[in-house]
């Protein structure tokens, strides 16, 4: 397949294999790119993106704001702190305000789930989800199934757990579509209480003892504990989390195996994860990070790849 | 549409291994200079200069890398299709070498704009020659020549030019459809 069956980006749902086996392939090609001494090409010199943001973020708009740029397009960035939504400005007002400028790519982080969504029904322009409340965050999942992809070879029958806190993690729900569309195994290890209710229904089988669930992975995808999206106490304190559900160095050692050990950011490091082990020879963190560029060079060429001059004219 | 042999394998042969003895010629021991194909067939003629070199002149060190250009092609956005990209391998520094890029068929001169763009990605080399099995002639549409050519040839808009690397050195051969 040489083109993405999408239009736009909204979350894993919506894509299939052969669209993550094109993003893989042509991330390939960008992470060669962004080895050379000029990392720069001038596919979108043509193109002007507006990153929307408007929920906190570093990593993600960082990324995105590179790889863009890598792709030589005009980028204008906007976050809500500094903008007329406070004023009580509509999601859809604002968008359609900035197309008007001649904008071609929205890349939007927004609190609610569907805003992506949204906004790819009411106004005409490429929308690529950066993470839609508890909903998805596709580009997340699609570098982390890269980077697992990259250490692992195919990911066909590897065994990947998900540990933290799943409830609120929009990584968790597009790491599951992601790695069920690669025919991996997956696992989820939380409390209960952050546990989705039905969650089994999407293929992931849950164990709640880390201990076990160590020992059958091959690989840990670590989530951060979302304080800021909890109305209520989810579990007694972080000390009696961090006992049950941390990845700790004594948890690692006891293992008779070498597993690979992700966490998409931001850490908080005593609480899901001890810093000797973000920074221990298993923890390919650091790979994901710069593995999220060229994931994000490869989704904004082949979608931008899409958007025909001669439609446009 | 009519198929017709433009050349046959001997005819082929033949052409590669005067290439071969042409670029020997310029480069000397071939210690400053880099061979380059071209993705996606410019690395089939790469690979059969490659075996003359190692056949009759295993005395000559030959450095090489293949090259894809896709992102740096202006046409982006202007195919139904995507665009589809081949790796890139270059290994090596380029900075101050004598680069040649070698293609399969030199037609409107696009795709070496594109390639002599996205080589100065990986710095500035000394200098740029070309070689082409076949240079079309009268379709350029940029002011671009080959330094080394196997054939020339005549053709005109709707013409197809195809060259067919077979696995063995006999099944080579270079067709027209007019």
């Amino acid at each position: 397949m040489e083109q993405l069956s999408v239009d736009n980006l909204l979350g894993i749902k919506y894509i299939k294999r052969d669209d993550i086996d094109l993003i893989f392939n042509t991330a390939d090609h960008f992470k060669e790119v962004l080895n050379r001494p000029i990392k720069k090409v001038p596919s979108l010199r043509d193109i002007t993106i507006a990153n929307l943001f408007f929920e906190n973020s570093t990593r993600t708009k960082l990324s995105f704001e590179l790889a863009e740029k890598r792709l030589s397009a005009d980028v204008i960035n906007f976050s809500s702190s500094s903008s007329s939504i406070k004023k009580g400005e509509t999601l859809i007002d604002t968008v359609n305000n900035i197309l008007a400028m001649k904008v071609d790519i929205i890349v939007i982080r927004h609190p609610n789930p569907g805003a992506a969504l949204l906004l790819s029904k009411n106004v005409e322009s490429c929308i690529v989800n950066a993470g839609d409340g508890t909903n998805e965050h596709p580009s997340q999942a699609l570098l982390d199934a890269y980077s697992l992809k990259e250490k692992l070879g195919d990911l066909d029958g590897k065994k990947i757990l998900i540990l933290g806190d799943i409830l609120h993690s929009r990584v968790a729900l597009s790491n599951i579509y992601a790695l069920k569309l690669l025919n991996a195994k997956i696992k989820i290890c939380s409390p209960l209480s952050l546990v989705p209710k039905d969650i089994e229904s999407l293929g992931v089988s849950i164990e709640n003892n880390l201990d076990k669930a160590l020992s059958w992975c091959d690989a840990v995808n670590v989530l951060r504990v979302q304080h800021e999206r909890m109305e209520k106490s989810y579990f007694p304190n972080n000390r009696e989390y961090s006992l049950l559900y941390g990845l700790d160095k004594k948890r690692i050692n006891n293992l008779k195996k070498d597993i690979l050990i992700l966490h998409p950011g931001p850490i908080n490091r005593g609480v899901e994860i001890t810093s000797d082990i973000v920074e221990s020879k298993n923890s390919i963190i650091l790979d994901q990070v710069e593995n999220g560029v060229a994931i994000r060079m490869a989704i904004i060429y082949l979608l931008a790849s899409k958007m025909n001059i001669s439609k446009e004219s | 549409m009519q198929k017709k042999v433009l050349l046959n394998a001997s005819q082929i042969d033949i052409i590669i291994n005067r290439l071969v003895c042409q670029l020997i010629e310029n480069h000397n021991d071939f210690s400053n200079t880099v061979l380059i194909g071209l993705q996606p067939r410019g690395i089939y003629l790469l690979d059969k200069l490659l075996n003359v070199f190692s056949q009759n002149h295993s005395d000559i060190e030959i450095t090489s890398g293949n090259l894809d250009y896709s992102f740096f092609r202006d046409d982006f956005r202007r195919n139904e299709k995507t665009i589809k990209v081949k790796p890139s391998n270059i290994d090596i520094s380029i900075e101050n070498k004598k680069l040649v890029l070698i293609d399969d068929v030199l037609f409107t001169g696009r795709s070496i704009r594109a390639a002599m763009s996205s080589i100065d990605s990986y710095g500035r080399p000394e200098s740029i020659e070309l070689m082409v099995l076949i240079d079309r002639r009268f379709k350029r549409e940029l002011p671009i020549e080959a330094n080394y050519f196997g054939a020339k040839i005549d053709t005109i808009d709707g013409d197809k030019v195809s060259v067919v690397w077979g696995n063995n050195k006999v099944d080579n051969v270079v067709y027209i459809e007019k």
